[in-house]
């Protein structure tokens, strides 16, 4: 599994060119509220999951079905 | 077939975790879950108000038979409506359990493999002609159902073993089939089973018993699968020629696509040459365009579904899956669990990513996580939440299923005992009247509507309960009473057992 860059740098605009702080502080403020967005659900799912994934995992034993 | 009847059967996985103390034993959860049921129905296998089969399978699986559907996201909203019965019968089980002091939380988990490998199934039907030439159905379908995972395959974490590192493969199902035409299912299980029970008229009609598919979450993978299927089932059908993919050890190749997330794993053809997964359903795919361009769509989705299975077999020839990583099961947890690890520095192996790949099964609407990733609008849907909630308590309108629907919540509603099956409907007082209803397509029978008037005209003395009556009965809502019986009638008042 390939992991997939998410988090983004933090930071304005440092190169110095005129151009106008809004689009890059605005797709930044963007990226930041996606990470932001990402943590509060990985947060919750946390929350949801059994807090022993090991034994949760091993105790889900069946016989067989079909 | 312009119009085909398909029905998904779900197998449920059911854990119990205790807090502090040792969870229940499944058989036992098992019990506890279906005691509504028994109680309803004085079976633990039953058609309920919704035309649907809810049943307890060998080995304590609480298992889900969708009804007749000739329509996909009928059949997708039936499927869904099951998951939604199961939580609310879970729920059920976990304040009786309490009661009896055991308390803790009841999981069911619609995948595919528990901790030690055990497998169990979803189960997918689709009627077709008798006519159908079988050996023309197994040259194609058996390459298009191998090759078909890394389109709709659930993906699953899978555990390190002697020759292998923990890894991520396309399929939950993949490496438990062993076969790939039999007509067993728990000895050996084949690809496609060839228990041809049509429930219809077997002069007529097969019926096609497909038990290689994964458990889907996404609405949208599971427009992608059955929608897919039903396409290239139409060209076996017509007879136009698909190309030869016939594979030279299916099982092998099942396998082999399974566990190559980069789709570049080649299978033998045994007609010579080898191809990719991707290369095989690109040619398939082709070909219902084709189809499609020269006869013309069947149903309103047949685009989409096209767009779908060309957009999933470009993200995985380029290893870019960011397109479709709201659409796709296998793609969608994939993410999931890249983030998770990601953010805890995990490694592949790690419990907690195991444990997420059961819970991304979970049914529970507010802990499972599949259904957490949709409330944070993170994947797509196709149906909104009243369409389930309908199907939950009505039957497919279109189809047979209506008829058997209507029999049993009439005779229910009249205190008439009955007995009903796929075909049969049966009222117990009058066993020479029963009923065989050999057309699944048809929702219409005037000799249905015969044998309930043995039961006395109950015309304007039935009245159909809304959807807010039916919550309010005590009843987990698919047992829900459809009808209220308004006057005097000849038969007493359904016994409450």
């Amino acid at each position: 599994m390939s992991t997939q860059p998410q988090k983004r740098p933090q930071g304005g605009n440092d190169d110095g060119a005129a151009s106008p702080d809004e689009t890059p502080v605005g797709a930044n403020a963007q990226a930041q509220k996606r990470v932001g967005e990402l943590d509060s659900l990985l947060d919750e799912i946390d929350s949801v999951l059994e807090s022993n994934a090991e034994e949760f995992v091993k105790g889900f034993v069946q016989k067989g079905g079909e | 077939m312009d119009r085909r009847v398909i029905g998904v059967e779900t197998e449920f996985g059911i854990t119990h975790h205790g807090g502090e103390h040792r969870g229940l034993p499944p058989d036992e959860v098992a019990r506890y879950l279906f005691r509504p049921v028994l109680k309803w129905g004085r079976s633990s296998n039953v058609f309920i108000p919704n035309a649907s089969r809810l049943y307890l399978d060998v080995g304590s699986h609480p298992e889900y038979a969708t009804a007749e559907c000739d329509d996909l996201l009928d059949l997708i909203a039936s499927d869904r409506a099951g998951e939604l019965i199961m939580h609310d019968l879970a729920e059920r089980a976990e304040a009786a359990m309490a009661q009896d002091g055991f308390d803790g939380s009841v999981y069911l988990l619609k995948n595919n493999v528990d901790s030690q490998g055990n497998s169990y199934g979803s189960h997918e039907n689709y009627l077709i002609p008798r006519t159908t030439h079988f050996r023309r159905l197994s040259t194609i379908l058996l390459p298009f159902l191998v090759t078909r995972q890394i389109l709709v395959g659930a993906g699953r974490m899978v555990p390190a073993t002697d020759e292998a590192a923990a890894h991520y493969a396309f399929s939950q199902r993949a490496d438990h089939m062993w076969e790939g035409i039999s007509s067993a299912t728990t000895r050996s299980r084949p690809i496609i089973n060839t228990r041809d029970e049509p429930h219809s008229d077997a002069a007529v009609h097969r019926r096609l018993h497909v038990i290689v598919g994964d458990s889907n979450m996404s609405e949208t993978t599971s427009l992608l699968r059955y929608g897919a299927t039903d396409l290239v089932l139409r060209m076996v059908e017509s007879g136009v020629p698909v190309g030869d993919f016939e594979l030279e050890n299916p099982i092998g190749a099942i396998r082999h696509i399974s566990h190559d997330m980069t789709g570049t794993a080649t299978v033998k053809i045994r007609h010579g040459g080898e191809q990719t997964a991707v290369d095989i359903q690109a040619r398939l795919l082709d070909r219902a365009r084709r189809f499609v361009r020269e006869n013309g769509a069947h149903h309103g989705r047949v685009e989409q579904i096209f767009e779908l299975w060309e957009r999933t077999l470009q993200a995985v020839s380029s290893g870019d899956h960011e397109p479709i990583e709201r659409d796709i099961d296998w793609a969608i947890k994939k993410r999931l669990l890249a983030d998770v690890a990601d953010r805890g520095g995990l490694e592949q192996g790690h419990p907690k990513l195991a444990q997420l790949d059961m819970a991304y099964h979970d049914v529970h609407p507010r802990r499972g996580v599949f259904n957490l990733l949709a409330s944070h609008g993170r994947v797509t849907t196709q149906l909104d939440a009243d369409r389930i909630q309908q199907a939950i308590v009505e039957p497919p309108k279109t189809t047979r299923a209506a008829l058997r629907g209507r029999f049993l919540s009439t005779a229910r509603a009249l205190g008439a005992e009955h007995t009903v099956d796929w075909v049969h409907h049966k009222l117990v007082d009058r066993p020479l009247d029963a009923l065989m209803l050999k057309d699944p397509l048809s929702a219409e029978d005037p000799r249905v509507d015969g044998l309930l008037g043995k039961l006395g005209d109950h015309a304007d003395r039935l009245r159909e309960q809304t959807l807010e009556e039916r919550k309010r009965q005590q009843l987990p809502l698919a047992l829900s009473e459809r009808y209220k019986l308004t006057g005097p009638h000849e038969f007493a008042e359904p016994p409450l057992i």
